[in-house]
């Protein structure tokens, strides 16, 4: 490919990411029934975790535990509902085949889904924390803030590149989609110690559960926060590169599988006939 | 791979593709399809439901490999160079619709047109004329979401246009839409191809009208196989000056097998109309007096005769002497409603 072609190249795909990025953007501003749904709910969730401590008289520091667990659990969610399934829902709406026919690359389709899903659902992750800060009397040291936060970002890529990878597997799967989101939703849920620290599900579980780096990220920021307080499992140093390997790998496993899933769908015909 | 400005714009050489199920046996949708199709055509695509059309077009679109043969497709090969041919083409397929029902119309084709690279302002402006042209352009700022399917049929139309494809693949573009809209579609592929002299549109339909009005050239596929091409005026041309009757009956039980073996009668088909249950008859007789034999059967077997015409040869006549079945036939493709 010539200097010129690349830089077309990269010119289209940008723009698809952006464009596809945006549709998530304008949705989540447009259709505001989210409020409910996505921080309401969680939000009497989280309530019951941290009134559960409050009964218990835990350490104040498990209330905050809760409140930042509840913020993560919107960016899983977010992941399963609408970056996992979503090519599944785009071929069952006849849509795929749109996508499929237009000459930009699969994985810029996805990215600006992730960023997108990323960017709206940051909205109602921060609704969730700040409201639990307020409600609970949170307090997160405003020193640590610049480290927990670049690790939320890392955290953050390689949770939306695991999407990347379910949307082809959910894609294959077919139409058992639905139920393969809950499949991965609850247990993910107890696993990931959203509610507590990982490292109570013992070494065995807590090191499975560590593939998800929804649960190192998690990890490492109460870490970050409140230090030997937070019962960490996984020592912060080591959190940022596995998490920085994770994101790569599963940036590479995401491109195996498209290519997978597009090559085996364009054989069998599964890829446009829908209910498959 | 470098390639000639004027290679042709579909160059499919016996394509084939088979389906396999696990529980039944494999099904042939496309056999040896041998086609070629020039820069600048309006190339028409006629079979019945299941002839191997869409599937022809999914190959065609990169959206499904072939069992065997090879398809360039503005001479770049469909299988080894995918994006080279998604560069250059888009595809509407009729029935069906696009975007998101949080977008309104016009964001909805400047959606797409990104994922080709058209540049904002060109995309605006594409925009602003296909929806004058489509009639869309009152729903602009209107959400998908509050839009009747028809409406959004037109969109998934227009988006199409959007990259402004050097090869559209048009399938079906009419399916389910009115009279009027179905008008205003036809009307805008003519003007599409007259002005751009070497776009090319590859267009697949059941409506015979819609391919003898639009298509320079028509192949009739049928279970797979391409059975005749040439321009819709040689084809009508090719059919034995035999006449041909239509004629309308009431609703009720006829043995159209019976008709069938009346001496004289070379071929017949049948399709009942679903709100009244009148059933039309297309008979092939070899001389005009076979047809009182036929009126006088069905009038011994209680069936009124509503309506009688003589007709000129059509694309559907051509397609029932190739097949023995006219397009909308009652019958499946494995049973075709042919009597000799």
């Amino acid at each position: 490919m010539t200097g010129d072609a690349l830089a077309e190249s990269l010119r289209v795909n940008v723009a698809a990411i952006l464009a596809r990025a945006r549709v998530r953007v304008v949705a989540s501003w447009r259709e505001t029934s989210w409020v409910v749904g996505e921080t309401v709910f969680p939000f009497l969730t989280m309530s019951a975790f941290v009134l559960v401590y409050r009964g218990l008289h835990a350490p104040k520091v498990y209330e905050a535990f809760v409140v930042l667990g509840a913020a993560m659990t919107a960016y899983w969610n977010n992941v399963l509902w609408s970056m996992a399934s979503q090519f599944f829902w785009e071929k069952e709406q006849g849509q795929l085949q749109l996508y499929l026919i237009t000459p930009v690359s699969r994985m810029s389709i996805l990215l600006g889904m992730a960023l997108g899903g990323m960017a709206m659902t940051t909205t109602r992750a921060i609704v969730i924390l700040l409201g639990g800060m307020l409600l609970f009397g949170i307090e997160l040291p405003a020193g640590r803030l610049l480290p927990a936060f670049g690790l939320f970002l890392l955290t953050l890529a390689a949770v939306y590149a695991l999407g990347m990878i379910l949307s082809s597997v959910f894609l294959l799967w077919g139409r058992s989609a639905w139920h393969t989101v809950t499949l991965f939703q609850e247990p993910v849920y107890l696993l990931s110690g959203f509610y507590f620290p990982v490292r109570f599900l013992g070494a065995a579980v807590g090191a499975l559960a560590a593939l998800l780096p929804i649960t190192l990220g998690l990890d490492g920021i109460r870490q970050i926060f409140y230090g030997e307080a937070a019962h960490g499992f996984v020592p912060v140093p080591w959190i940022a590169p596995i998490e920085v390997a994770l994101f790569a790998l599963f940036l590479f496993l995401a491109h195996r599988a498209l290519l997978l899933m597009e090559t085996l769908g364009k054989r069998e015909g599964r890829l446009t006939l829908r209910g498959q | 791979m470098r390639v000639a400005r004027e290679a042709p714009a579909i160059d499919a050489a016996d394509l084939t593709r088979e389906f396999r199920t696990k529980k039944a046996p494999p099904v042939r949708a496309l056999e040896h399809v041998d086609l070629v199709v020039e820069r600048g055509e309006c190339f028409g695509l006629l079979g019945p439901n299941g002839a191997g059309k869409s599937t022809l077009i999914k190959i065609l679109t990169t959206l499904l490999l072939p069992s065997s043969g090879r398809a360039l497709v503005a001479g770049y090969d469909v299988e080894r160079d995918p994006i080279a041919v998604r560069r250059r083409i888009n595809l509407v397929s009729g029935g069906d619709t696009s975007g998101y029902g949080i977008l309104t119309v016009r964001e909805t084709l400047h959606l797409f047109a990104r994922f080709y690279g058209v540049p904002g302002p060109v995309a605006r402006a594409r925009a602003d004329e296909l929806m004058a042209i489509t009639g869309l352009h009152e729903k602009a700022d209107t959400r998908l979401s509050s839009l009747s399917t028809g409406t959004k049929q037109k969109l998934n139309f227009a988006r199409g246009f959007m990259s402004d494809p050097e090869i559209i693949f048009l399938d079906e573009p009419t399916l389910g839409l009115d009279v009027e809209a179905s008008r205003q579609v036809r009307s805008f592929i003519a003007g599409w191809v007259r002005e751009r002299p070497h776009r090319t549109v590859l267009l697949t339909t059941h409506y015979m009208v819609e391919a003898d009005e639009l298509c320079g050239r028509v192949a009739i596929i049928d279970r797979g196989r391409i059975l005749a091409l040439d321009t819709p005026r040689a084809l009508k041309r090719s059919v034995p000056e035999e006449p041909v009757f239509s004629l309308s009956i009431g609703a009720g039980a006829t043995d159209f097998d019976a008709l069938g073996r009346i001496g004289g009668v070379r071929s017949l088909s049948h399709h009942a109309h679903p709100a009244t249950g009148a059933v039309e008859l297309r008979v092939i007789v070899e001389e005009d007096q076979v047809i009182g034999e036929v009126l006088g059967r069905l009038k011994s077997s209680g069936q009124p005769v509503l309506h009688l015409t003589k007709m000129e040869p059509t694309l559907e006549t051509v397609f029932i002497h190739m097949v023995g079945r006219g397009l909308d036939d009652d019958t499946d493709g494995s049973a075709p409603a042919e009597s000799r």
